[in-house]
């Protein structure tokens, strides 16, 4: 059975990429533009993998993680957060509420269809 | 026939009645009531001790021998009184104002408090007084004798030295009684000056009588006697222009510096409209008193027989015409006058002595300085009663050895001569703010040797001071320095030469030396406080005896703990004691609360010490205190300087602070700013790196899924192009930087020109844009180009974000004023109104971002544009939809 | 000013008083001009004793000082109760 990744992310470009990467690699990819609906798919589609960006509409994914960690069933779900900011502040901050990888925009595909693969492995 | 042993017991009975009239006065003002006791009557009463028995008796002698020119001993402290707005008045004020105890005490207190011109104005008055003293006490001796000698009595019976010596003892007795009753702060005497009112009136009405007597009894009338002066020997009478002229001067001047008539002038006024009335009534008292001296001379000559002593015409006329009842009363007025003159002067000359020569000494002889508050007053009690004895005692010497004879005869004019060596200081004082100590002392020692070798000496120490040879040629045959012949200025009277070269002299050094020194500070606030009484001192009508105090309590209070707080202090406790202005009176709980102020300044004892000081006595010196309150200034004001450089400090790290914080703002904006800057860059090149990765990595891909790939990055390539042109656009605008093509433009083409860009031909359809065409047919001064994109982004913001089904776009153009305002208006939901806010910020987009296309700089651009033309963009809410408003001056 | 406008009244009374200051300071000095008159009397042009006539000129100008001074008195005594009963009110504006 096909691994699930739920991808959070509003730029509808970089959604199409990273779906792109991941479907070819074998990947079931469900995507979401808005924070909120994301968090109530995460419970009961319960993916693999979560990749989550920072900057969202109506939600911080910031807090959508902090939510997530805050359920037993998604305490320990691998999540991976993408930001374009990258400033060192951000990176403090994901690993600070409990982010699985983090990675700065823009991002090599290899480089994410190998820290996702490490995540599920792991 | 009224016997000796009668003369006795009545004067007893007189005494005794004075004695219950002073005790009912001092119980009176021990009570509070004032009232009667201070009124003017008894003020100007008080003034007629002027007239001693020298006056009383010594008038008529002075007229039988000199006719009118008796009457200048009264003209010059007539013209004094009638002046009394320039000089009395000013005297009166400085006295209440600085507490002045006696004139030895105004003129030490004027020149910086100097104790040497204290000692010297003391000295000076006690040996141009004792003489005088003397005089009373063998006028009342002699007039004793007129009755003994009537009597019948022997004058062996009565030894004059014993009577002289009873009559000393008996007003040293009353003298200390009521003159050192108790010491008061104010100096004041009520039970003394009642009795003295009481005894002028018994001297005014006795001399009245026996005149009456003369006039009515023994003359027939007005007229007769005006015949009878022209018919005596007075009629040979020759005025004397010099002796008249000097005598009015020196009287004068005597009654201006005479110890007791400060004294009672001065010292004891209770209010200064008594002043007032005392200018026109003790004239009137000097008039009355001397209106009959010349008809009892006449008649006087007359009637008693060749030889008789003219001195004593007023008791012997009635004694020789039967007039007991009259005589004993005449006896009385005598008794009264010498009386009341030797109290007076005893207490005047006591004050001046115990608080100049003997508290000096004391305080210098015990170790323990004044601080010892407690022990001062008793020994000042007992100085003044000591130095009472001492005058009188003094005095009854003088009349003991000098032997009673002629020679006292003439003390009265050498007196004043020697008392008004104070006068140039006194005027000085009052009048001169430059005047120094070393001037007046100067001044008053070379007027004090002049007048005793001129004057004094040759008259009172007889050949054995100065002898005949001494007078004829000068000392050691030095022609120029005659006694009575000064500088070879022969033929004058001794007393006019006495007066003349003394008070030239003792003037001119005065001045001088006053020119050619300086003043220390203690003196010239003194000297201002003096010269300039009416502006420091509020006309308070009663005798605020210790404002004074309380002035000098601020004055150092200023000086510890800076003026403002001070008399702030000041103003607090007078308002609580219901006093306007600044000086509170100094109650107890006034002085403890100014001691806790001033002991957090300067330590509980000091401060203690300085009040106590201040309040406690006169004998002590301000300028000691003045001192330490400089040096505690100075230490205050170090410290004060390094409170003001910590201040500085704190300032300065508030400052810092202020800076560090805005610094910190900055930065986080800068941060945000880079943040968002990073964000909206990174974002395109994401796509653009993942997607040209996947057409550089994947192989089995179609042609349009490449072509869409492709498409992809050059849309992202273009998005990042417009953000960078936004950004250089908008950095351009906010620094001013733009060049602005401002010109002649018809709006109508700008609005079209924006729709055609903004709405390209395929979207042109879903949005509907209503306009009116006339009202944009206006001509404005602007840069046409710049204004088209603040309108392209407007309409693109409909375009994107009106979300209704059929959107519509407004444009209206309305014409105002002064200005244009072109309203764009859409059918959306608009904007919310916390965002209302926000949508002119950078970065501001507010819903997703993929739909607006741009970076969220637009509204801020479109901002910047309107502000370099200078107009201005707004948000209008409650126009069912997003609304901007544009709006531009009409030149 | 202001105050003195209003009421010419008051100003009037200043006046007067002030007038009254004045005549206190000269008359010291007309007493004694008057009073030192006599000396310029020549005994050797007027042989004749005049003692009487000089005993009623000098009275008559002592009375005469008297009653100037007590209506100066009294005049100035008025200036200074109205002082006294003004200077309260003078403060409130300070």
């Amino acid at each position: 059975m096909a691994k699930t990744v739920l991808l959070i992310e509003d730029e509808p470009n970089i959604r199409e990429a990273i779906r792109f990467i991941l479907s070819r690699e074998g990947w079931n990819v469900e995507t979401h533009s808005d924070g909120q609906t994301a968090f109530e798919r995460t419970k009961e589609v319960r993916p693999d993998v979560v990749i989550l960006d920072v900057m969202l509409p109506n939600r911080s994914g910031y807090e959508i993680l902090q939510d997530l960690r805050g359920f037993t069933e998604t305490e320990t779900l691998p999540i991976l957060m993408l930001t374009a900011r990258g400033q060192t502040k951000d990176r403090e901050l994901a690993e600070r509420f409990g982010a699985s990888r983090f990675m700065t925009k823009p991002f090599s595909n290899t480089e994410v269809l190998e820290s996702v693969r490490e995540l599920v492995g792991s | 026939m009224i016997g000796f042993n009668a003369l006795i017991i009545v004067s007893v009975i007189y005494v005794i009645f004075l004695f219950a009239i002073a005790f009912f006065a001092d119980q009176q003002a021990a009570r509070g009531r004032l009232g009667w006791l201070q009124s003017p009557i008894v003020y100007t009463l008080s003034l007629s001790i002027y007239c001693t028995a020298w006056t009383f008796y010594g008038a008529v002698g002075y007229a039988a021998r000199s006719g009118l020119e008796f009457v200048t001993i009264y003209l010059g402290p007539t013209l004094i009184m009638i002046g009394w707005w320039g000089i009395v008045r000013k005297l009166v004020r400085i006295g209440r104002t600085q507490r002045i105890t006696s004139i030895a005490d105004l003129i030490s207190s004027r020149f910086g408090k100097s104790n040497l011109l204290g000692v010297l104005v003391t000295l000076l008055a006690v040996i141009g007084s004792t003489p005088y003293i003397a005089l009373q006490l063998q006028s009342v001796t002699l007039s004793y004798a007129v009755f003994a000698n009537e009597s019948g009595t022997g004058t062996e019976a009565i030894d004059l030295n014993s009577t002289a010596f009873w009559i000393a003892v008996g007003l040293i007795l009353f003298t200390v009684l009521f003159g050192t009753r108790n010491l008061d702060a104010n100096e004041r005497h009520h039970g003394v000056v009642t009795a003295i009112a009481f005894e002028a009136v018994v001297k005014l009405v006795a001399l009245l009588a026996v005149g009456v007597f003369v006039v009515w009894g023994v003359a027939n009338g007005p007229s007769d006697i005006l015949a009878r002066i022209d018919a005596s020997p007075i009629a040979e009478w020759d005025l004397r222009p010099g002796r008249w002229a000097g005598l009015i001067f020196l009287s004068a001047a005597a009654f201006l510096s005479l110890p007791r008539m400060f004294q009672v002038m001065v010292v004891e006024n209770a209010d200064e409209r008594a002043v007032a009335t005392a200018s026109w009534a003790f004239p009137l008292y000097l008039m009355l008193m001397s209106l009959f001296v010349v008809p009892i001379a006449v008649v006087g000559l007359e009637l008693m027989p060749k030889g008789a002593n003219p001195d004593l015409f007023v008791l012997t006329i009635p004694l020789s015409m039967g007039q007991d009842k009259l005589a004993l009363l005449s006896f009385l007025g005598g008794f009264s006058s010498a009386t009341s003159m030797v109290i007076v002067a005893a207490i005047a000359l006591s004050t001046m002595v115990s608080n100049h020569i003997v508290m000096p000494i004391w305080l210098a002889v015990t170790s323990k300085g004044a601080t010892v508050s407690g022990d001062v007053r008793q020994v000042v009690l007992i100085a003044r009663r000591c130095s009472i004895a001492a005058v009188l005692g003094l005095g009854y010497a003088y009349f003991h050895y000098s032997g009673g004879g002629s020679a006292l005869a003439a003390i009265g004019l050498i007196s004043f001569t020697g008392v008004s060596q104070v006068l140039p200081a006194l005027l000085g004082a009052i009048f001169w703010r430059r005047a120094t100590r070393h001037g007046a002392a100067l001044g008053l020692i070379v007027g004090f040797v002049v007048w005793c070798y001129t004057l004094f000496l040759p008259s009172i120490g007889g050949a054995t001071l100065i002898s005949p040879e001494m007078l004829e040629h000068g000392p050691f045959g030095i022609g120029w320095l005659r006694p009575q012949a000064l500088f070879g200025v022969v033929g004058l009277d001794p007393v006019i030469h006495a007066v003349v070269w003394s008070m030239l002299l003792n003037s001119l050094v005065f001045c001088t030396v006053s020119l050619m020194t300086f003043p220390n500070p203690l003196e010239r606030l003194q000297g201002m406080q003096f010269v300039n009484v009416f502006e420091h001192s509020a006309n308070a009508r009663g005798w605020s005896g210790n404002a004074a105090g309380a002035e000098d309590l601020l004055v150092m209070s200023q000086r510890i703990l800076g003026p403002n707080q001070a008399q702030r202090l000041f103003q607090t406790i007078a308002q609580k004691q219901g006093k306007a202005g600044l000086l509170p009176d100094p109650s107890v709980d006034f002085l403890e609360q100014l001691e806790r102020e001033l002991a957090g300044s300067v330590g509980a004892a000091t401060a203690h010490a300085m009040v106590a000081q201040i309040t406690g006595g006169a004998s002590v010196s301000v300028e000691d205190l003045m001192a330490v309150a400089d040096e505690t200034a100075q230490i205050m004001e170090y410290s004060s300087k390094l409170e003001e450089k910590t201040d500085e400090l704190e300032r300065t790290a508030r400052q810092l602070g202020e800076v560090n914080t805005k610094l910190t703002e900055l930065s986080v904006q800068k941060d945000a700013f880079l943040g968002q800057i990073s964000h909206e860059l990174r974002t395109p090149m994401t796509s653009i790196r993942a997607f040209s990765e996947i057409l550089r990595d994947v192989q089995d891909m179609t042609p349009d899924e490449q072509r869409h790939h492709a498409s992809i990055i050059h849309d992202e390539a273009l998005r990042l192009t417009r953000l960078l042109d936004d950004l250089l656009d908008l950095n351009v605008l906010e620094n001013g930087q733009v060049a602005l093509n401002i010109e002649q433009t018809n709006l109508y083409d700008v609005i079209e020109r924006s729709l055609a860009a903004a709405l390209s031909a395929v979207e042109s359809e879903t949005l509907s844009v209503v306009r009116s065409i006339d009202q944009e047919q206006i001509m404005i001064a602007t840069d046409g180009d710049r204004l088209a994109q603040v309108f392209i982004n407007l309409i693109n913001n409909a375009r994107k974000y009106c979300d209704h089904a059929e959107p519509k776009l407004e444009v209206q153009v309305c014409l105002r004023e002064n200005c244009v305002e072109i309203d764009f208006r859409d059918n959306g939901t608009g904007i919310s109104q916390a965002d209302q806010n926000l949508i002119f910020e950078k970065f501001s987009r507010l819903t997703d971002h993929h739909s607006a296309g741009g970076a969220g700089l637009g509204l801020a651009i479109c901002r910047e544009i309107m502000t370099n033309l200078k107009g201005s963009i707004d948000y209008l809410p409650g126009q069912n939809g997003a609304a901007f408003r544009v709006k531009l001056p009409l030149k | 000013m202001n105050r003195n406008r209003q009421l010419p009244f008051l100003e009037k009374r200043n006046y007067v008083r002030r007038r009254a200051e004045d005549a206190a300071r000269l008359l010291p000095f007309l007493g004694g001009i008057l009073l030192l008159l006599p000396i310029l009397r020549n005994p050797i042009a007027t042989p004749e004793h005049e003692t009487g006539a000089g005993v009623l000129y000098v009275f008559a100008v002592w009375v005469m000082l008297i009653v100037i001074a007590a209506r100066i008195s009294f005049a100035l005594s008025d200036r200074q109760t109205d002082e006294k009963g003004r200077k309260p009110h003078e403060k409130e504006h300070e």
